[in-house]
């Protein structure tokens, strides 16, 4: 492989995308709209509906019968305090040890405290916790920035490659000496590097207005996103393998990027879909790239903790890059 | 001269139709070489298959005496029929591209000066007109270079100034020892740049020599052309070979003073008379027909 041809093929292809002003400005304006639209949306007050959560046996009865509240099972203890934390959960009950906790800060953790005081349910023991509600559009963050990666890495590879297969770039690339080993590198290489810029552009822009949470580690993160657009490109090779029209790759495009968009977890969480529906949407790099961002991002975890996630994607690129150099046709 | 590039028997298929049909010749190093031929006669799969793009069904191909590896395209340029350049990149940007491909190359500055491309230099690709684009194109064929040019029909769809510049650019290349393959649809430009044709029809070869050695072979005749209305009713009962077209007519003879005295002495004014030589064109529509090609 020669260094000196396959840079040579990366900064044009990064001038290509650079000097064109609509793309490039669609790429950053695209997620950024969407963030802000969603959190003009939902600046108001959510529904009033009080979440409870419960570490241990649910007697049922008692406070445990309030109407209006939802009680939901919880398996372990230290992720059930972070909620509270994050407000993602009003209250916190340990009927083993009888313990409560409630965020200082949350007004619903308040009023359930009320309620659980006032519906003698026995003796519980305070236990105060603090930090900020993990709103709507922050959790849509890690989404949006995850679908803006997953169209620019589909797109900008198998769409743009197909694109100069038809109309002959890729003949011509193919009178030279440059191999296709090479091509292909400097084609992710270029793609891989914008999308991250991209995605940190985002990132920090949309931070400006919204200041969304951010418990975890930057670097871990960024290594999320790279590593999640690197599978993301990976997949946008396999299509770009062979096919001469712009559009079957557009239609082909269009099938993986629709599902993925709407059963990845971008706008919902899966956590109350239906469990086939869970399972189907791990097939997806999008779905590990978007919990493993907001786990970084929301509950702090570490690269230890995202590790699986990381690793899934790493041996999701190695497929898709073995099948796409394997189907690769110049012509 | 020797042969710089052989071919033996070439048979191309492709999807069930056989493009190529046991085709052979050699290019000699140092010539201009013309394949002609109509619409759909193999000339560019045959090309393609000399340029390393396509693999041939069966048959040889040798450069320089050997197989065709991987460092041929390292001496090998190419002028591809219809090339597309990455968008948004300038002209000078694009060459730089292709110039770090090779190992060897020619400066840049001289390719500038020799190709005329001082002037859309930093323009877009997208933005060049039909002329310019294919200067850059021959330049980007030229930039490492090459020992055998290939151009795909480079004047297709120039104008008459751009045809002839493109013209004295090959001759540029001819002139700096390189071995040129030149198709073409064009009769007049073979004639002007090639020192050897080769017409192809339906994958076979036709004809194949010097264009002045062809069109001895094929015709002794000259062409006598009159304006219609100057063709009286009396020599049309000439026992002459005739064609005739909406506004002229064409008397072909191997006597052109004999044809002249019986034209006088059937009245006919030969004021607007003209004589022409046969040409290539003549010689193509005689050997592949005058019926329209898809």
């Amino acid at each position: 492989m020669s260094l000196k041809r396959l840079l040579a093929v990366f900064l044009a292809r990064n001038k290509e995308f650079l000097r064109d002003r609509a793309a490039m400005g669609w790429n950053l304006v695209f997620p950024v709209l969407i963030v802000a639209g969603f959190a003009f949306a939902f600046t108001g007050e959510p529904t009033p509906l009080y979440k409870v959560g419960v570490f241990g046996s649910n007697p049922g009865n008692g406070f445990f019968a309030t109407d209006h509240v939802q009680f939901i099972a919880m398996d372990e203890l230290a992720p059930a305090i972070t909620k509270v934390e994050r407000h993602q959960v009003d209250l916190l009950l340990d009927t083993a040890s009888r313990r409560y906790w409630v965020n200082e800060s949350s007004p619903r953790g308040y009023v359930l405290e009320k309620i659980l005081l006032g519906s003698a349910q026995g003796e519980y023991t305070k236990q105060v916790v603090s930090g900020r509600q993990i709103r709507y559009v922050d959790w849509l963050i890690p989404g949006v920035i995850g679908m803006n990666i997953m169209f620019s890495a589909l797109y900008g590879v198998g769409y743009v490659i197909v694109r100069y297969r038809k109309n002959g770039v890729l003949k011509r690339l193919k009178a030279t000496p440059l191999s296709a080993i090479e091509f292909l590198t400097a084609q992710v290489f270029s793609r891989l590097w914008l999308i991250i810029a991209v995605a940190m552009v985002v990132f920090f822009g949309t931070n400006l207005f919204v200041d969304f949470a951010m418990y975890g580690s930057y670097l871990t993160l960024f290594l999320v996103f790279a590593v999640g657009a690197f599978c993301m490109i990976s997949m946008g090779l396999v299509i770009a393998a062979r096919l001469a029209s712009e559009e079957l790759a557009e239609g082909l495009l269009n099938l993986i990027s629709w599902p993925m968009m709407f059963l990845s977890g971008v706008w919902f969480s899966l956590e109350g879909a239906n469990p086939l529906m869970q399972q189907f949407a791990k097939i997806f790099p999008l779905t590990h790239m978007i919990a493993a961002a907001r786990a970084v991002m929301f509950d702090g975890a570490t690269l230890a903790g995202v590790m699986p996630q990381l690793l899934l994607l790493a041996a999701m690129s190695a497929v898709f890059l073995a099948v796409g150099a394997m189907l690769f046709r110049w012509q | 001269m020797s042969a710089l590039i052989e071919v033996d028997n070439l048979v191309m298929d492709y999807q069930g139709v056989r493009a190529v049909d046991g085709v052979s010749f050699a290019i000699e190093r140092g010539s201009c070489f013309g394949l002609l031929g109509p619409n759909g006669a193999g000339k560019t799969t045959t090309v393609e298959i000399l340029e390393g793009i396509k693999q041939p069904t069966s048959g040889t191909l040798s450069y320089k005496g050997a197989p065709l590896d991987a460092s041929f395209h390292h001496e090998a340029g190419i002028m591809f029929q219809s090339t597309a350049l990455q968008e948004f990149i300038t002209a000078r940007e694009t060459l730089l591209m292709f110039q770090r491909f090779y190992s060897r190359s020619m400066s840049i500055d001289e390719l500038i000066s020799a190709c005329s491309l001082e002037t859309f230099l930093d323009r877009d690709t997208r933005k060049l007109s039909g002329g310019q684009r294919q200067r850059l194109l021959l330049a980007i064929a030229l930039i490492n270079d090459p020992e055998v040019v290939f151009l795909d029909e480079p004047t297709t769809g120039l104008d008459p100034q751009a045809r002839r510049n493109i013209w004295e650019l090959v001759r540029t290349i001819k002139a700096r020892g390189k071995t040129v393959l030149l198709t073409t649809h064009y009769m007049e430009e073979a004639y002007e740049l090639c020192d050897e044709i080769l017409i192809m029809d339906r994958g076979r070869i036709i004809a194949e020599g010097s264009p002045d050695a062809l069109l001895a072979e094929h015709f002794s005749d000259v062409v006598l052309q009159l304006p219609r209305e100057d063709f009286t009713e009396a020599a049309q009962s000439l026992a002459l070979t005739v064609y005739r077209g909406n506004e002229t007519v064409d008397i072909l003879t191997c006597t052109v003073t004999d044809t002249v005295k019986q034209l006088l002495a059937a009245g006919v004014s030969l004021d607007r008379l003209r004589v022409r030589s046969r040409t290539l064109d003549d010689l193509f529509l005689e050997l592949t027909g005058k019926e329209l090609r898809p």
